[in-house]
């Protein structure tokens, strides 16, 4: 089976995508919020893996993020709300087979899905650090951090992922 | 197959997990296996952001000094002259001498204030979608930090270490929401500053009576004990401050001393002083002064421990300590120790 060659590539591609934003991207201070390259990573992996696929890929690098440093949130949070991204994004995973536009869509809607759970998780767990006001100006920036990254991380990850299941491609 | 009942049911399984382990580790409050499974991530995975910001550092200071540019037209005008200085600093000795001036005002604020410290730079800023103000730093348990402590630089509050790991840990910064701090106005009266993310901080005085009026620097009352929070800790000056009715309490904003954007080299205090610093780090000038303070290695408080375990990276090599024996004692952490009393900036 391929699958040790996934969760290799998933678990490699997790911790580089955590470490170049918690390394690399935050410490730069773009204006609003930081980009999300993990989100990238999960959205481009369940375009590939399908809805299962994806959620489990969201789930375990959510898992990552919640526990890696410096992050400082309730352990599950990030896993839940990519979980949910990587199945969602993976129920597109048909369609965006071909299409270059739709992979960007898809992604965008990673971004926004992600930021928009993260927030309203974090008003149900009673987090003092996200207002509606907080939320609505890092949405935008999110998303449009994310789809101009876009195009430097999914085709790479894409490709990868594809390089390791080429059986499971006509089904 | 786009969608299934066993796609679902997989989902619903995983959303659940997550949700239990939410749940889980709310009610442990950060404690428990949570709290000893962070602390493993935190030690194994902060040596490799280590590595990775030794790499990214010198990059990351030249895209800083473009990227601040930020919108408005008079930062522009600044930051180009400060680029013009940046190039010509760039061709001879760059970033040492960032270092150098960095470490000399921790010097200062640990030879006025008298606070034992240990030096960690900051090698990762939380993500967090841009609601979470965190920061990696590269110094941990092995360097004798403990979680709770009040991490400061030459400026002032940065913010108190929460999860400690072996060679890094975590720290909450001053401007996260989360993060609350007694303050004290020069006049011995109290108030609570609360983070509010790229907004100047909100200031609650406690005593009705108490005023404050802009311009005011404050600092750090002083927790129980001196935990998180060692007294004597500049935080930032009044912005704005309420007129409230005979009665009510009043509040305002606060502007910290410290850059949050370009946070650099901090220390961590391991030990408070005896007495109190009072308003002492907000008075002294600046870097005029010499300070008389001497660095001092003291190998005692470090166990063993691997050499590169908690190595501070490129900021060892700019300690005065370690330029007259080269590499003779890899894995002494300098700490930063006041000099004795008779210093002249600390005397009242």
């Amino acid at each position: 089976m391929a699958r040790v060659g996934q969760v290799a590539l998933v678990v490699v591609l997790v911790l580089l995508a955590d470490l170049v934003d918690s390394v690399v991207l935050a410490p730069l201070n773009f204006p609003g919020s930081p980009p999300n390259v993990v989100v990238l990573v999960v959205a481009a992996l369940a375009l590939v893996f399908g809805p299962i696929g994806g959620a489990f890929t969201g789930f375990f690098a959510g898992l990552a993020v919640d526990v890696l440093p410096p992050a400082d949130h309730l352990v599950g949070r990030y896993a839940l709300v990519l979980c949910l991204v990587g199945y969602v994004v993976g129920l597109l995973h048909e369609e965006a087979r071909d299409s270059v536009l739709l992979a960007l869509i898809s992604v965008a809607v990673a971004a926004g899905i992600a930021t928009v759970l993260y927030g309203v998780l974090g008003g149900v767990l009673g987090d003092d650090r996200v207002g509606a006001n907080a939320l609505l100006t890092s949405l935008p920036y999110s998303i449009v951090y994310d789809v101009l990254l876009a195009p430097f991380v999914v085709p790479w990850v894409m490709s990868l992922a594809r390089r390791l299941q080429p059986q499971v491609v006509h089904k | 197959m786009r969608d299934s009942r066993r796609t679902r049911l997989i989902l619903a399984l995983l959303l659940l997990t997550a949700f239990t382990l939410i749940t889980l580790d709310y009610r442990a409050h950060g404690g428990g296996v949570f709290g000893s499974i962070r602390r493993t991530a935190s030690s194994l995975f902060g040596p490799v952001e280590r590595a990775a910001a030794d790499v990214v550092r010198p990059v990351r200071h030249a895209v800083e000094a473009v990227g601040s540019i930020g919108s408005n037209h008079k930062k522009l005008q600044d930051a180009q002259k400060t680029i013009s200085q940046l190039q010509q600093k760039l061709r001879g000795q760059p970033f040492d001498q960032h270092r150098v001036d960095e470490l000399n005002k921790l010097l200062r604020v640990s030879s006025v204030g008298q606070y034992k410290l240990v030096p960690a730079q900051v090698i990762g800023v939380g993500a967090g979608n841009g609601f979470e103000w965190t920061a990696t730093i590269d110094a941990g348990s092995m360097d004798g930090l403990k979680p709770n402590m009040t991490v400061l630089d030459g400026d002032g509050l940065v913010g108190r270490t929460t999860i400690v790991g072996k060679s890094t840990s975590t720290v909450l910064l001053a401007i996260d929401p989360e993060f609350h701090v007694g303050v004290r106005l020069a006049d011995g009266q109290t108030g609570v500053v609360t983070g509010r993310q790229k907004a100047d901080m909100s200031l609650e005085l406690i005593d009705p009576a108490a005023r404050v009026k802009p311009g005011d620097g404050l600092v750090t009352q002083g927790s129980a004990d001196q935990q998180p929070f060692v007294w004597g800790v500049p935080v930032g000056s009044v912005v704005t401050a309420s007129s409230p009715l005979a009665g009510q309490v009043q509040t305002g904003t606060l502007k910290p001393f410290v850059n949050f954007s370009a946070l650099d080299l901090v220390g961590v205090v391991v030990q408070p002083p005896r007495t109190d610093p009072r308003q002492a780090l907000l008075q002294s000038p600046v870097p005029t002064v010499t300070v008389t303070a001497t660095v001092t290695a003291t190998p005692t408080s470090v166990s063993s421990g691997t050499p590169s375990g908690n190595a501070l990276g490129p900021t060892r090599s700019t300690s005065p300590s370690r330029s007259s024996k080269p590499s003779s004692k890899p894995t002494s952490t300098p700490q930063v120790t006041p000099p004795p009393p008779a210093a002249p900036a600390g005397s009242p």
